[in-house]
C-alpha cells in the first residue's frame, strides 16, 4: 500500500502503520451493518442549478506569469521544472 | 497586559475609526506589539505580516480621511488560518514540505476581506493539510489552549480558534472538512461557523477532502463570526462549486427573536457524552425553552456510521489531493533522491507527518482495485442516508441543537497514541459537514475546572440566518 501511494515508508513505521490502520478499519467494517441497497451514491454536495450554471465563455484572461508559476519549484532550469532523468540513453 | 482588542468588535471598531476615536494604523500597531508578545505563550501565530497589515491599515485611514466608506471590515484585526494561501506571504498548511511555500496569489476569502477594510496580522497554526483533532500534528509544534495551556486547542483550526480566545486577533478564518472549526471554537470558548457548503469560495483554500471542505470565520461573539461571513461568502467564478444563491444580511437576523422556533434534540448525539458536557449543553436547551423555542426529540438514526463514511470519503479525497507534493512544484525535495520514482518516494516519506501518512495510506487502500466498493461506494451511500435523515429532521424542526465534542479540551499528549479513539471523537461534528449543511459552536458555559463546552447548532442548506438568530439570542441570554 505504501507503493501505491509512494511512500518510502521505514520499517518501523511499516509495523506502527499497520497497526493504526487496521484500528481504524475495524470501526470502518461496522458499515457492513448498514443495508445500502437502493440507496444512490453521494459524491457531492448538489444544489438546484441548471446543468451548465457553471459554465462560462472561453474567453482569454491573465494568468501566472512563468517566474511566478516555478518560483516554488525544488529545481529549475530555464522556465521549467527539472527532476532527475526518466529514460537512460 | 490586556489585549488592546478587549472589549472591542467589528462593529466598534468601524464606528470608533469613523469617529476618529484611534486610528487603523494605531490599533494595528498595538494588536501586532501584543500578538507578538503573547504568541510564544501558545504559538498560535506561525507568521506574522507586519508590512501587509500595516498597509492594509493606512489603506483604511486614507479612506477615512478622503470621506470615502472604509469598509465593512474596517480596520478588524484577523488571523487566517495557514491553509489558505496568501500572495508573497508564506503559507505552510502546518508541513515541514511547505515551510519555505510563498504562494503566488490569494485566495477569494482573503481577497473579499481585504477589500472591506480587514487587516490580515499573520497565519495561524494548524493540524498539517487541516488534519487532526488537536493541533498536535503541526510540523511547527503544537498550539496551547489559551484558556488551559497544558490542553489542547482543539484541531485542526487550533491557532486560528486560540488566536480569538487570546485577544491577539478579532476574528479569524479557518477551515472544515469533519468540525475542524466548531471543535476548536468549543474547546477555546468562542463562537465559530461552518457555513453551507459551496457558501464561501474555497478558491485558494489548500485542497484536503473537496467534497467536505469549509472555509468559515471564528469570532468572540456570533454577531462578529455572522458579520465575516456576510464579506467572504458569495458566488466566485473561480470556484465552480461555489452557490451563487444571493447571500442574506445575517446581521440582520440578530433580533433575539427566537419564539416558537422549533428545535430537535437528536438522542443519538447524548450517548456517550461526558456527563458535564451533557449537564451543560441540556441546560442551554433550557434557556432555548425559557426564550420561547419549542424542543422535541427528534431521529438522526444513521449517525453510528458517520465516522466510518467520513473516513473512508475524507481519506479517498486527501491521498488524491496530496499527491501533487511529490518534489516537483511545492518547494521540497528529497536530497537523497537519484531517480524520479525515489524523488517522489522520498519527498513524500520526509515530508508528510504521521497524520497525514495514515490518512493518505488509508485512502489509497480504499480506493484501491478490488476494495473501492466494498468502502468507498459503501462511504458515499451512508453519505446520502445520513443526509437524509437531515432533510427528514429539517420538515419537522428549524433547527438542530446538539454537543460539538464528546468532551472539552484534553490534555496535550493524552490522545495523541489512539488515533483511532481521536477519529471517534468527531462523531458530532463529521455529520454536519458529510450532508453539507451549515453549523456552528457558541459558547454555552464552563465545567467545574473551567474549561469551555460548546453548543452545536446546525440548520437546512442556505439558512445561516436561523442559526445565527439561535446562538445570537442564546449568548445574550446567558451573558
Amino acid at each position: 500500500m505504501a507503493d501505491l501511494a509512494n511512500l518510502a515508508l521505514r520499517d518501523d513505521e511499516v509495523v506502527r502503520m499497520a497497526q493504526d490502520l487496521s484500528g481504524i478499519l475495524t470501526h470502518i467494517d461496522k458499515l457492513n451493518e448498514l443495508n445500502t441497497s437502493n440507496v444512490e451514491p453521494m459524491a457531492q454536495v448538489l444544489f438546484d442549478a441548471e446543468e451548465t450554471a457553471t459554465l462560462r465563455e472561453d474567453q482569454e484572461r491573465p494568468t501566472l506569469t512563468n517566474a511566478e508559476a516555478v518560483r516554488n519549484a525544488a529545481v529549475t532550469s530555464g522556465g521549467y521544472y527539472k527532476v532527475p532523468r526518466v529514460i537512460e540513453r | 497586559m490586556s489585549s488592546p482588542l478587549h472589549g472591542l468588535s467589528i462593529d466598534s471598531i468601524r464606528a470608533g475609526l469613523l469617529a476618529k476615536k484611534f486610528s487603523a494604523e494605531e490599533l494595528t500597531r498595538q494588536s501586532l506589539a501584543f500578538a507578538e508578545a503573547e504568541n510564544p505563550k501558545t504559538n498560535a501565530y506561525l507568521t506574522f505580516s507586519q508590512e501587509r497589515a500595516l498597509a492594509a491599515a493606512k489603506a483604511v485611514d486614507a479612506k477615512i480621511a478622503s470621506g470615502d466608506d472604509p469598509g465593512a471590515l474596517a480596520g478588524v484585526p484577523i488571523a487566517v488560518k495557514d491553509v489558505i494561501v496568501t500572495r508573497g506571504l508564506r503559507t505552510t498548511c502546518g508541513s515541514k514540505l511547505l515551510a519555505n511555500y510563498v504562494p503566488p496569489y490569494d485566495a477569494t476569502a482573503v481577497i473579499r476581506l481585504e477589500q472591506a477594510g480587514g487587516v490580515i496580522l499573520g497565519k495561524t497554526n494548524c493540524d498539517e493539510f487541516a488534519m487532526g483533532s488537536s493541533n498536535e500534528n503541526s510540523a511547527f509544534g503544537p498550539v496551547r489552549n489559551p484558556v488551559a495551556l497544558d490542553r489542547v486547542p482543539g484541531g485542526s483550526s487550533g491557532g486560528s480558534a486560540a488566536v480569538v480566545a487570546q485577544g491577539t486577533a478579532l476574528v479569524s478564518l479557518g477551515s472544515d472538512t469533519g468540525g475542524s472549526i466548531r471543535q476548536p471554537a468549543s474547546f477555546c470558548g468562542i463562537s465559530g461557523v461552518t457555513p453551507t457548503y459551496g457558501r464561501v469560495s474555497r478558491y485558494g483554500l489548500t485542497a484536503f477532502a473537496s467534497s467536505l471542505d469549509h472555509i468559515g470565520p471564528f469570532g468572540k461573539t456570533t454577531r462578529d463570526a455572522a458579520r465575516l461571513l456576510e464579506v467572504i461568502a458569495g458566488h466566485d467564478k473561480m470556484d465552480a462549486t461555489s452557490a451563487s444563491a444571493p447571500v442574506p444580511n445575517y446581521v440582520a437576523a440578530l433580533d433575539g427573536n427566537v419564539k416558537g422556533m422549533k428545535l430537535g434534540l437528536p438522542r443519538e448525539y447524548f450517548e456517550g457524552l461526558a456527563s458535564e458536557t451533557g449537564d451543560l449543553v441540556m441546560a442551554a436547551v433550557e434557556e432555548l425553552k425559557k426564550l420561547g423555542c419549542e424542543v422535541r426529540d427528534i431521529q438522526l438514526p444513521h449517525t453510528p456510521f458517520a465516522v466510518a463514511a467520513y473516513y473512508i470519503i475524507a481519506t479517498a479525497e486527501a491521498s488524491a489531493n496530496l499527491a501533487r507534493y511529490d518534489g516537483v512544484r511545492y518547494t521540497t525535495r528529497s536530497a537523497s533522491a537519484g531517480t524520479l520514482t525515489d524523488m517522489y518516494r522520498l519527498t513524500r516519506e520526509e515530508g508528510f507527518g504521521d497524520e497525514c501518512k495514515r490518512r493518505i495510506m488509508l485512502g489509497t487502500y480504499v480506493l484501491s482495485a478490488g476494495y473501492y466498493d466494498a468502502y468507498y461506494l459503501k462511504a458515499q451511500k451512508a453519505r446520502r442516508l445520513i443526509t437524509q435523515d437531515f432533510e427528514q429532521a429539517f420538515e419537522q424542526v428549524d433547527a438542530i441543537v446538539a454537543p460539538v465534542s464528546p468532551f472539552p479540551a484534553f490534555k496535550l499528549g493524552e490522545m495523541v497514541n489512539d488515533p483511532t479513539a481521536m477519529y471517534l471523537s468527531d462523531i458530532y461534528t463529521v455529520t454536519g459537514d458529510l450532508a453539507g449543511i451549515p453549523c456552528m459552536s457558541v459558547p454555552c458555559g464552563l465545567t467545574a475546572e473551567g474549561l469551555p463546552v460548546g453548543l452545536q447548532i446546525l440548520t437546512r442548506h442556505f439558512n445561516e440566518s436561523t442559526m445565527f438568530r439561535i446562538a445570537d439570542a442564546y449568548e445574550k441570554a446567558s451573558n
